[in-house]
């Protein structure tokens, strides 16, 4: 039996993860300072695990509604309405999902299919393309620079539109630039999604981590809520990855639409998750301020550093990722990641791993102790001086 | 009190160890100035001492400490002042603080054995003029301190590369 020939054509069309590909250099190696783990280095606050074994102890071990505990819904409408001015019905605008990761997938089965075009803003967080293409869509590539803050283009996305276009998937602020989106930037690139007639699969799961500015939501700009499928989860602004709890807010017949994938697929989030969510969204608010007043504190640190060693950074303005430049060292980044990670033994993860626009950057988190960041930093430099001047030399001669 | 002045002070509760630099990195302002804040604060008693929080169980040492609760007849006049001062000046005393409730001192002593604790409470606390009578605990076991919990059991769990 050829095993190949079995497998579906979307599957075989997808390439493995470029992340896994470098994790397996990552473990084989031993004693590394991690600065490639995209989620936070903080452990859920007690509380939000107590609600949850509370609730064992209760015996609250059952399947929930297909959208998400009643309580819940409410819960997360309540705080995206007081946090962001969101205003969804618990009713039937909303839905909880298995993290923000079963929701970027539904949200592009739900509205794509053969034959249509899916604009991918990058770099990007890795699973867009690959879903994209799993709903068998073709996924078009719409590059951001470092030049603009790595933000969205106008110009860029006009540049990319086709008749086939149906939807553009978009992450402010993005993993892995750390770049934002303000509401006069989203105002410019809502016109152009409503003069092409496109949806919006807006993923906000780090809209909590800014520094300076607050989130603006593509949701909130006028005519942009029927057309945007919102997606969030608790993993990155509540340290929650492992609980597996995201949700989509979207107009009720696209919410009505995704259920059905939803129902037939997974059915439900899983309950304790559900609870652990529910007592994060009520109390957890001054321990989430805690945690992104010490992410902005290592962002400043980490951005600072990168500048003294001679690499460009912009300053990231949201999430928790650095994204310095390497061009200046004569290395491409897969390179660049490996020779850093042989030497040094720090792991970063090289840029073009997220998809156009991140050939020749690296992606540094700094959801990690500061004392780490600073050892990683020093080495960092050690590693990258002597290639800096050598590449300078060459290029005078 | 500024904001600035409070976050440094928080940054240096957290590990003493942190390099005016890297404060002045964090909180986006200017070595020279953070090493002068520093300074004020050292010179004006803000800051008392920098110091290590030691699990001392690791150190298989045999330190013993009790917590002794003091009632007192207080000194007209003086108050819990005069008596409090004589207490915390012996070097065995780490800590003493005026108490609301059923004891007035609570006395923290450390000592390397059972035997100099005894001695300390028969022959210098006990016969000090105004103590009424004491109350001896010994520490069995030290789970949290200072707001570090000794031996965490909680452990970076992450892989070391992630999406
Ligand atoms: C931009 C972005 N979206 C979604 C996810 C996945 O989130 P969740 O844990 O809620 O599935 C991540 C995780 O790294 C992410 O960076």
């Amino acid at each position: 039996m050829n095993i190949q020939e079995k497998l579906s054509p979307q599957v075989k069309q997808i390439p493995p993860s470029g992340i896994r590909k470098f994790f397996d250099l990552v473990v084989a190696t031993k004693g590394v300072i991690s600065l490639g783990v995209g989620e936070p280095d903080f452990v859920t606050p007690w509380h939000v695990r107590e609600s949850s074994i509370h609730s064992l102890e209760q015996g609250m071990t059952s399947y929930t509604s297909n959208s998400g505990l009643l309580e819940l819904r409410e819960e997360i409408c309540r705080y995206m309405d007081e946090t962001f001015a969101l205003k969804y019905s618990p009713n039937n605008e909303i839905m909880v999902t298995v993290g923000a990761s079963e929701a970027i997938d539904i949200a592009l089965r739900t509205i794509a299919s053969q034959g249509d075009e899916v604009l991918i803003v990058e770099p990007c967080y890795v699973s867009y393309g690959p879903c994209a293409t799993l709903a068998g869509a073709t996924p078009v590539s719409v590059p951001t620079y470092q030049k603009d803050d790595f933000k969205l283009m106008p110009e860029v996305l006009e540049s990319k539109i086709t008749p086939k276009s149906k939807a553009i998937i978009m992450c402010f602020p993005n993993n892995p630039t750390g770049g934002v989106m303000e509401e006069e930037d989203l105002k410019k690139i809502a016109d152009i999604i409503k003069k092409h007639d496109l949806l919006v699969i807006s993923d906000e799961v780090y809209a909590e981590l800014t520094y300076g500015k607050k989130h603006a939501s593509i949701a909130n700009i006028e005519g942009m809520k029927d057309r945007t499928i919102l997606i969030s989860g608790l993993s990155k602004s509540f340290a929650m990855t492992g609980w597996r709890i995201g949700f989509a807010m979207a107009h009720p017949e696209i919410i009505a639409a995704m259920l059905k994938i939803h129902q037939y697929t997974i059915l439900c989030a899983p309950i304790m998750g559900q609870i652990a969510a529910l007592e994060a969204l009520r109390n957890g608010k001054c321990e989430m301020d805690k945690m992104i007043e010490q992410y902005d504190q290592r962002r400043k640190l980490i951005v600072k550093g990168f500048q003294e060693i001679g690499l460009s950074c912009h300053i990231p303005k949201g999430a928790f990722y650095a994204f310095p430049n390497i061009e200046a060292t004569g290395y491409e980044d897969h390179q660049f990641a490996e020779e850093l990670l042989k030497e040094t033994k720090v792991a970063v993860v090289p840029g073009s791993v997220f998809g156009q626009g991140g050939k020749g950057f690296i992606r540094c988190s700094y959801a990690t102790s500061y004392s780490q960041i600073t050892e990683a930093l020093e080495r960092i430099g050690e590693f990258v001086l002597p290639l800096i001047d050598k590449n300078k030399n060459e290029q005078a001669i | 009190m500024t904001e600035l002045q409070l976050k440094v002070l928080q940054l240096l509760k957290e590990n003493s160890k942190i390099t005016a630099k890297e404060i002045a990195s964090m909180l986006d302002q200017e070595v020279e100035a953070i090493e002068q804040l520093i300074q004020d604060m050292e010179a004006d008693g803000t800051i008392v001492k920098y110091t290590a929080i030691v699990n001392w169980e690791k150190v298989a040492s045999e330190q013993v400490i009790a917590m002794i609760d003091v009632k007192v007849a207080p000194k007209r006049g003086q108050g819990f002042d005069a008596l409090a001062e004589r207490i915390y000046r012996f070097p065995e005393v780490q800590s003493v603080y005026l108490m609301s409730g059923s004891y007035d001192l609570s006395v923290v002593v450390e000592g390397n054995n059972l035997k100099q604790l005894a001695e300390f409470v028969s022959a210098r606390l006990s016969p000090l003029e105004d103590v009424v009578s004491t109350t001896t605990h010994f520490i069995l076991k030290k789970y949290k301190e200072n707001g570090v919990i000794l031996n965490d059991k909680e452990k970076d769990q992450r892989l070391v590369v992630s999406p």
